[in-house]
């Protein structure tokens, strides 16, 4: 069972999160889907960090120690604790007896600097306060436009330096909303925030997902009155069909070259995997059923695509060699198991079964074969994995309303994304940037 | 005969003007730069920020043809991908209108009720689009008449999360 509690400090830093969300609507088109995130569960280890307010982030655009604090404390991993209200940036040299006192383990400090051309300077310097002594320093020179992302990157440099583990906070998740008759694909930062909207649409949109380098998505647009896959670079807008073959054309997944995209399509007759040469747009078919083959997804190096089948009578997962041939059935358990995921160091596969009536998350260990279900909710699709492989994302509904959930592969420590109205779902978590 | 002549005349423009249909491997993109770029406005001296993204708007297309009067939806029970007896009233239907009209291609469009994973259901609709194509050929319809899609549970015929209206959702719509 999970336990929820709310974080008292997460207020003091959604007020700041706000004046500068705020700011940035202004300068920018962004969003009507705002995030609010709560974070149920614990990890039984926190390391207490106290963050101080950056030097010049006042007048900055972004504020970069609210955006640091706020990622680390949403990781469930960190206890902020108050930095004291001396003004300190990484020159200064703290009070670290004060800081013991306050049993914090690590003090983050630095400064955003405005240079003339427009862009910032950012530095910070990391601590350990149990020696006192310095741990790491943190130094880039970033566009204003890309402060949140900067801060990011800084969250990042902290979690790996105080965990070990590579973090995600810099990445971005797509996703799709629909609102009153309208579609629109976002992409927004790790933490919800900076949603930009990729594509707007009167029908539907499903399937997006991210190209290795996370410069395009592949989709699945249904604007020509029938599925169409399309293959769209984001900074550019400019996007081509790859699919638009006579019949349905779904379900696009990535080969880890980039040079490639697996996909369902129904030009033979039934659902069958082909391979789509991105750029000669040249075909290779992939199964040979009467049935339905769908859902590929590769395995990190390339060698293996894992798909669903209902080659045995019902939806199940299997496994092939990325070039057709050598099926091996995954799943056993349950009449229905779909929309597998892998995990980038290999060792998962997520998926959605139907347990009883209820779409559940599943977890499967890819070494022993031991599969948990990780979720209370009953209405979960869709499930993809963060780059460090330690986080996954799905879409799901709570209390009556459609919602995005982050979670430790072990269901422990959970997120909850919740657009502001209409219906959210399809998410993706892009790659390191 | 002039009359008829004329009628058949002004029938065959019109309808030319109706047959557009959406050439296959050949829709139109949109490629739209990023003219409204979302990232702050910035001299041309500072760097493009990584973080932008360019938006797009997607617009409507066209139609194939003119369908006959009355109900042009096929429905499917739970799991199932087989013709109710029902179902043959409004096949034969369509069957003769497209004998009869060889210039007008329909699009046979299958859908599911919203349950299950969506991209499954996109080829559970497409099972059952392509019955009623299959059904339809055997009833004289040439192949190039027809384009059997799949919706999943995108677009569903009413709302609402009971039998009911499970039972209205799984379908196949023959659109002209």
């Amino acid at each position: 069972m999970n336990l929820t509690f709310k974080l008292s400090l997460f207020g003091v830093f959604k007020r700041f999160f706000c004046a500068g969300s705020l700011l940035f609507l202004l300068q920018a088109l962004v969003a009507t889907a705002q995030f609010k995130v709560d974070v149920s569960g614990v990890g039984l280890t926190q390391v207490p960090i106290a963050i101080a307010t950056f030097k010049g982030e006042e007048s900055a655009p972004q504020k970069t120690s609210a955006i640091v604090a706020a990622d680390l404390e949403r990781s469930g991993q960190f206890r902020l604790i108050s930095a004291g209200a001396a003004a300190l940036d990484e020159l200064s040299r703290p009070d670290m007896p004060a800081l013991r006192q306050k049993s914090a383990d690590a003090l983050l400090a630095g400064s955003a600097t405005r240079l003339a051309d427009g862009r910032y300077d950012m530095r910070a310097k990391l601590w350990d306060v149990v020696t006192g002594l310095e741990r790491n320093e943190f130094r880039e020179t970033v566009a204003a436009a890309d402060l949140r992302l900067s801060a990011h990157r800084m969250a990042d440099w902290v979690y790996e330096s105080l965990t070990g583990d590579k973090g995600v906070f810099a990445t971005r998740i797509a996703y799709i909303t629909k609102t009153a008759g309208k579609y629109s694909l976002w992409i927004a930062d790790s933490d919800g925030e900076n949603a930009q909207s990729a594509l707007s649409s009167a029908e539907p949109i499903i399937s997006p997902t991210w190209s290795p380098k996370g410069n395009q998505l592949a989709y699945v647009s249904f604007e020509s009155r029938k599925p169409v896959i399309y293959v769209h670079e984001l900074a550019t807008g400019k996007r081509r069909v790859i699919a638009n073959f006579k019949g349905s054309n779904s379900s696009p997944a990535w080969t880890p070259d980039g040079r490639s995209l697996v996909a369902t399509l129904s030009r033979d007759g039934g659902s069958q995997l082909f391979q789509i040469d991105v750029t000669t747009g040249e075909l290779k078919r992939l199964t040979n059923t009467a049935g339905i083959d769908t859902e590929p997804t590769l395995t990190p190096d390339g060698s293996k695509l894992y798909f669903v089948s209902d080659r045995g009578g019902s939806p199940q997962i299997y496994k092939m060699s990325a070039s057709g041939g050598g099926v091996e059935r995954v799943t056993f358990s349950g009449s229905y198991n779909i929309s597998p995921a892998l995990s980038p160091d290999g060792r998962w596969l997520t998926y959605i079964s139907r347990v009883g009536g209820q779409f559940k998350v599943q977890v499967m260990n890819l070494s022993t074969g031991q599969v948990s279900a990780i979720t209370d909710t009953t209405a979960d699709e869709r499930p993809s994995f963060a780059p460090n492989s330690k986080l996954i994302v799905y879409a799901t509904v709570l209390q009556g309303r459609e919602a995005l959930m982050t979670t430790t592969l072990d269901g422990k420590i959970k997120a909850k994304l919740s657009g502001q109205s209409g219906d959210i779902r399809e998410p993706a978590w892009g790659p390191y940037r | 005969m002039i009359k008829r002549f004329y009628a058949v005349l002004a029938l065959t423009v019109l309808l030319s003007a109706c047959s557009s249909g959406v050439k296959l491997n050949d829709v139109p993109v949109e490629d739209k730069t990023g003219s409204s770029a979302v990232s702050a406005v910035a001299p041309a001296a500072a760097p493009q920020a990584e973080s932008t993204i360019a938006p797009v708007i997607t617009s409507k297309a066209g139609t194939m043809g003119v369908a006959p009067a009355g109900l042009n939806v096929v429905f499917f029970d739970y799991d199932s991908f087989t013709l109710k007896p029902e179902a043959s009233a409004v096949l034969e239907r369509n069957a003769a209108h497209l004998q009869a009209n060889k210039q007008f291609k329909v699009q046979l469009e299958g859908h599911t009720d919203e349950r299950g994973g969506r991209e499954y259901n996109i080829a559970l609709g497409q099972k059952r689009a392509e019955t009623v194509r299959r059904a339809l050929t055997l009833l004289g319809v040439s192949d190039a008449q027809l384009e059997a899609v799949s919706f999943g549970e995108e677009k569903p015929a009413v709302n609402g999360a009971d039998e009911a209206a499970y039972a209205k959702n799984r379908r196949v719509e023959i659109k002209y």
